[in-house]
């Protein structure tokens, strides 16, 4: 037996052994995702033990090192991993915005220290973080972000809004992007990581079309920030920028998959011969973007990406995400517009629907990906 | 299983480039036979050069003198072919007629002249002008120790070229069964076989059969009598495959083709390509040919690890990469302007090239059809 199946087994045997049963049953919804941190409610003891039993392999962040909490597995080990785990059923024990975004950022470019600090509490789920990156003026572009860091010698103080900061109100801690020099519209950028509970901090839901809230207004006002928490250089948090939005693209374009399976044997019985061609081409275009992102995947961790193919796959993943919720709702009909009742689950189809509205405006639009492929993989001319 | 590209299959992809890109280069090859009349729409020069690089036995098994290579690697080949729109009996004789015959007692009669670049062959499908091969009809009686054909087939590619010409038949059961089905090696210059050679839009040639009471010995059977779906379906399963990885060099060519118009043409005193319309659409398109590539390439995958989804991946692919090659055309033609209207460009072969191979072996219609049969609704 070669080292991978072994590990394969043994792996095969411990998701037997310690994923608990309900943790196998597929998830009904938001609240059976597990977000961790200091607010978190767990759902269930079971959804706490599987944490806990995932967390303390290093399992949340299999490819991590193990020095900062992860399972040091590697790239084949982590890809036999996600395979056991889909064979078995077993949720993801922990999703957050630290695992999939901030935290490839510090493994490239946080200090040691940073690093030591922060990643465990991300990869056990102690530690919620929120993004702060769109303003009110500065949402496409940007780079045109206006929250200000002033340097005050022994710590920086922070004033300006940030909006659509997803879960602001359950977060721990923030990311965000502010301003340290007006000198240059890219180069006075700065990535800053600081608490949500310090003062100064404020945070107002926004209520959506959905009639749900996982974004919010976040203001801060004289917020000082002590002088270390600073990634990367000062002036030059824009490459940090940058390379955390790859990765939230790629996590974005996942919900175009998300091993939904065939939308038309999902909603079958579809008498209405026009609908169900649509949605046999529907099935077309989702087992192809499929095949892709399997390929994208290897080619990540083979380190041969194009470094625009995340916008790419946001792009097309999030197109087709929508798409599948129109014909969710065609097939459905009148049931799945009602908002209130029992019947749909208190309208779960038509929130779901609008949900994904957000999916082409979220992590940059569909539009700047576009830009984005245009110029840099296809080299189209122009700024 | 990786969907990265082996090193072997990297080599692969770089020689056969190169001898596309040159050799079977459109003016070369397409062009010239078009413009030259020729009966078989390819140069049987360049089916020997096939041979010579071992592309012709590319699936043929080693030891009965092949490359004993899989559905990838052939569809690396075709790729490239599309690439270039290389006109070749590749398609037909080295992908389906060799896994159709792949394990039959035919098998040894064929592959030696397929591996050499000497044989053409061709398969006999389609009855109506779609795509449908559970309702063959055309039959084919029981005569002492052989059997009589009667009936039509139409769309056989390469048919008047063939030197062998597989022939699906009913012997038993009735149109819209697979079972009853059986597979036919009829050769070149049988009595009784009327061959009308066509060109289609895209100048390949594609022939429509009429068997009038024609006699063929039971030796000609491919299989089992009756039970020809499974040989035919291995070879439409390779066809459709390979069809869908042409189709994606075709999408790749013509999208090439127009990147670079993109960046060389200027009107209103700016290049076409900075303007954000065609920039979208141009990034829109790279995306739906990479998505069908992918699909192609693990559609092939599959055939070549006799997984069980493979039927359904392969249904996907065609139809994906007809619709991916199909918005590359019609975006090709209409960025080039009034030039891409002209004969004298070469986009235009791109778009009649697309349509012909769309329709092989069944369009997107009909594998979306598959699709949601195979997934149960």
């Amino acid at each position: 037996m070669t080292d991978l199946e072994t590990f394969r087994s043994e792996t095969r045997a411990w998701l037997e052994a310690n994923c608990p049963a309900e943790m196998r049953a597929p998830m009904r919804g938001e609240n059976d995702i597990c977000w961790g941190g200091r607010n978190w409610q767990f759902q269930s003891d079971a959804q706490r033990r599987w944490l806990q039993a995932m967390a303390a392999r290093g399992w949340t962040v299999p490819d991590w090192p193990s020095d900062y909490g992860g399972g040091g597995l590697s790239p084949a080990e982590a890809k036999v991993l996600k395979e056991e785990m889909a064979a078995t059923g077993a949720r993801p024990p922990l999703t957050s915005f630290g695992i999939s975004m901030l935290g490839p950022a510090l493994l490239k470019y946080g200090s040691e220290e940073q690093k030591r600090r922060f990643l465990p509490e991300i990869a056990r789920g102690e530690i919620r973080w929120c993004q702060g990156y769109s303003e009110p003026g500065a949402g496409s572009d940007l780079a045109g972000l206006q929250t200000k860091a002033e340097d005050r010698g022994d710590h920086w103080l922070v004033n300006g809004q940030k909006v659509w900061t997803s879960y602001a109100d359950e977060a721990d801690w923030i990311f965000c992007l502010v301003r340290t020099s007006s000198e240059s519209k890219h180069g006075g950028i700065s990535f800053l990581l600081f608490e949500m509970a310090s003062p100064g901090v404020s945070t107002k839901p926004i209520l959506l079309i959905s009639g749900n809230s996982p974004f919010c207004e976040t203001f801060f006002d004289d917020v000082k920030v002590p002088k270390d928490q600073v990634v990367g250089e000062v002036n030059r948090g824009w490459d940090v920028a940058k390379y955390l939005l790859g990765h939230e693209r790629e996590m974005i374009s996942g919900m175009g998959l998300g091993g939904q399976g065939s939308l038309g044997a999902a909603v079958a019985p579809v008498a209405d011969p026009l609908l169900r061609a649509e949605i046999a081409a529907f099935d077309v275009d989702s087992l192809a973007f499929a095949a892709m992102s399997e390929q994208f995947l290897d080619e990540l961790k083979a380190g041969a990406a194009h470094p625009a193919m995340p916008s790419l796959m946001k792009y097309a993943g999030t197109e087709l995400n929508k798409r599948r919720h129109e014909l969710v709702m065609a097939a459905g009909g009148s049931d799945t517009l009602e908002w209130d009742s029992e019947r749909s689950g208190g309208g779960k189809a038509a929130r779901e629907w609008l949900r994904t509205k957000a999916n082409s405006i979220e992590g940059g639009t569909s539009e700047i990906q576009l830009g984005i492929v245009a110029k840099h993989i296809l080299g189209l001319p122009g700024a | 299983m990786s969907a990265l590209l082996t090193d072997d299959q990297r080599m692969l992809v770089d020689s056969v480039a190169a001898f596309m890109a040159d050799e079977g280069a459109i003016a070369r090859q397409l062009r010239h036979w078009r413009d030259s009349g020729c009966k078989d729409g390819f140069g049987h020069a360049l089916w020997k050069q096939f041979a010579e690089l071992g592309l012709t036995g590319i699936l043929i098994p080693e030891p009965q003198g092949g490359a004993g290579l899989g559905q990838a690697e052939a569809g690396l080949v075709l790729e490239e072919i599309g690439r270039n729109l290389t006109p070749s009996p590749f398609l037909t004789t080295a992908v389906v007629a060799v896994r159709a015959l792949d394990g039959s007692v035919q098998a040894e009669r064929w592959f030696p002249g397929i591996a050499a670049g000497d044989t053409v062959a061709a398969l006999a499908i389609d009855e109506g002008s779609s795509h449908d091969p559970a309702a063959t009809a055309l039959r084919a009686e029981r005569q002492g120790n052989g059997f009589v054909l009667d009936g039509a087939k139409q769309f056989v590619v390469h048919g008047a070229s063939a030197d062998v010409i597989l022939v699906a038949a009913r012997t038993g059961g009735s149109p819209g069964e697979h079972d009853g089905i059986t597979l036919f090696a009829v050769e070149r210059g049988a009595a009784g076989l009327e061959v009308e050679n066509v060109t289609l839009a895209d100048s390949s040639k594609a022939a429509r059969l009429t068997f009038a009471r024609m006699a063929v010995d039971g030796d000609a059977v491919v299989g089992e009598v009756d039970g020809g779906w499974a040989p035919l379906s291995r070879a439409l399963a390779a066809g459709r495959a390979g069809a869908a990885a042409e189709l994606t060099g075709v999408a790749a060519g013509a999208s090439a083709m127009t990147l670079d118009y993109l960046k060389q043409r200027k009107q209103f005193g700016r290049l076409i390509g900075e303007f954000q319309a065609l920039q979208h659409r141009a990034a829109h398109l790279y995306g739906e040919i990479k998505i069908a590539r992918a699909a192609a390439r693990k559609a092939a995958r599959l055939l070549d690890s006799g997984a069980a989804e493979a039927e359904l991946m392969v249904a996907v692919a065609k139809a994906k990469a007809g619709s991916a090659a199909r918005l590359a055309v019609q975006e090709g033609v209409q960025m080039h302007g009034g030039i891409g209207m002209t004969d004298e460009h070469d986009i235009g072969l791109y778009m009649k090239r697309q349509a012909v191979l769309d329709e092989l072996f069944g369009g997107p219609r009909f594998h979306a059809a598959e699709v949601a049969r195979l997934s149960g609704y």
